[in-house]
């Protein structure tokens, strides 16, 4: 939770630079340059972007990386490697370790999973759902819900 | 018919500038714009030949005093959003860059059969615009 310090016209300078993470997440992205989005020094912005959605920017970086890796390993047609360049990691032990520990199954279990239930969901709600850490349960657990109800 | 939805709230942290966007960036049209003193304002647009209406919420009006903080600060943060249907998507997409809106998403074909875009409305909520895929043939 954010504290009351935490003024609306900061909130839009935080959301702007959130904005500038899920918009260029797969740059090399740095809290340097991040803050300066949000137009606050970098010490600051780390603190109140915790403060208003409950990760670091960093923390928050990864996991939308993550996030748009599990998208496009839905598709099937991109191998693990490809997935991990594409979405800014630079390395795939970082990324396979990464993945691992926010969504519970490495990326290739991910990937050879059954997808198909959430084609009729618009991208930018499955990833707000999906969202590693967005809500309690990993995205995994998810899907299993929904394959119970059908 | 025997269900329809005749007004959507937009929850809004300044009803003038949303107003301005809505109506002159988007072409949306006013229904009723009724002030009803300090505290409400009822002020509804729509579509061109749409019956279903967007409810220009201010937070000041439509939320208890006690709340109005923490929706200010919801609906700063980002986390609410809109979905609309335009004929030309990057025409009207360029047509907002043009005006400073702040982008999200440019416009790309989505699988599910529309070519989308994403930008801010001026009070933070997510406006994702869609324009259905010319189905082939």
């Amino acid at each position: 939770m954010y504290g009351p310090r935490v003024e609306v016209a900061e909130l839009a300078h935080l959301r702007r630079a959130r904005d500038l993470l899920d918009r260029e997440y797969a740059r090399p992205l740095n809290v340097p340059a991040m803050a300066r989005a949000a137009l606050m020094s970098p010490s600051l912005f780390a603190r109140r972007f915790r403060e208003a959605y409950g990760d670091t920017p960093y923390g928050y970086l990864q996991a939308r990386r993550v996030e748009r890796a599990m998208a496009l390993l839905r598709r099937g047609d991109m191998s693990v490697t490809d997935v991990c360049l594409a979405v800014g990691f630079t390395s795939l032990g970082s990324f396979s370790s990464t993945f691992t520990r926010l969504v519970g199954e490495p990326p290739s279990v991910y990937k050879a999973r059954d997808h198909s239930r959430l084609t009729r969901v618009p991208p930018c709600m499955t990833r707000a759902w999906a969202r590693p850490r967005w809500v309690a349960q990993p995205c995994r657990i998810g899907e299993a819900f929904l394959a119970d109800r059908a | 018919m025997p269900l329809s939805i005749t007004h959507t709230p937009v929850y809004c942290t300044d009803l003038d500038e949303a107003l301005a966007f809505y109506t002159q960036q988007l072409g949306f049209e006013v229904r009723d714009d009724v002030p009803m003193g300090p505290e409400m304002r009822w002020l509804t647009i729509h579509a061109p030949g749409d019956a279903h209406d967007l409810l220009l919420a201010a937070v000041d009006h439509h939320i208890p005093s006690a709340d109005r903080q923490a929706m200010r600060e919801i609906v700063t943060k980002g986390d609410l959003a809109v979905f609309i249907q335009v004929d030309d998507l990057d025409k009207t997409f360029e047509s907002l860059r043009a005006a400073g809106t702040e982008i999200l998403q440019e416009p790309i074909d989505q699988p599910y059969g529309v070519r989308d875009a994403a930008v801010r409305d001026p009070s933070g909520n997510h406006l994702r615009l869609s324009q259905p895929l010319a189905t082939q043939g």
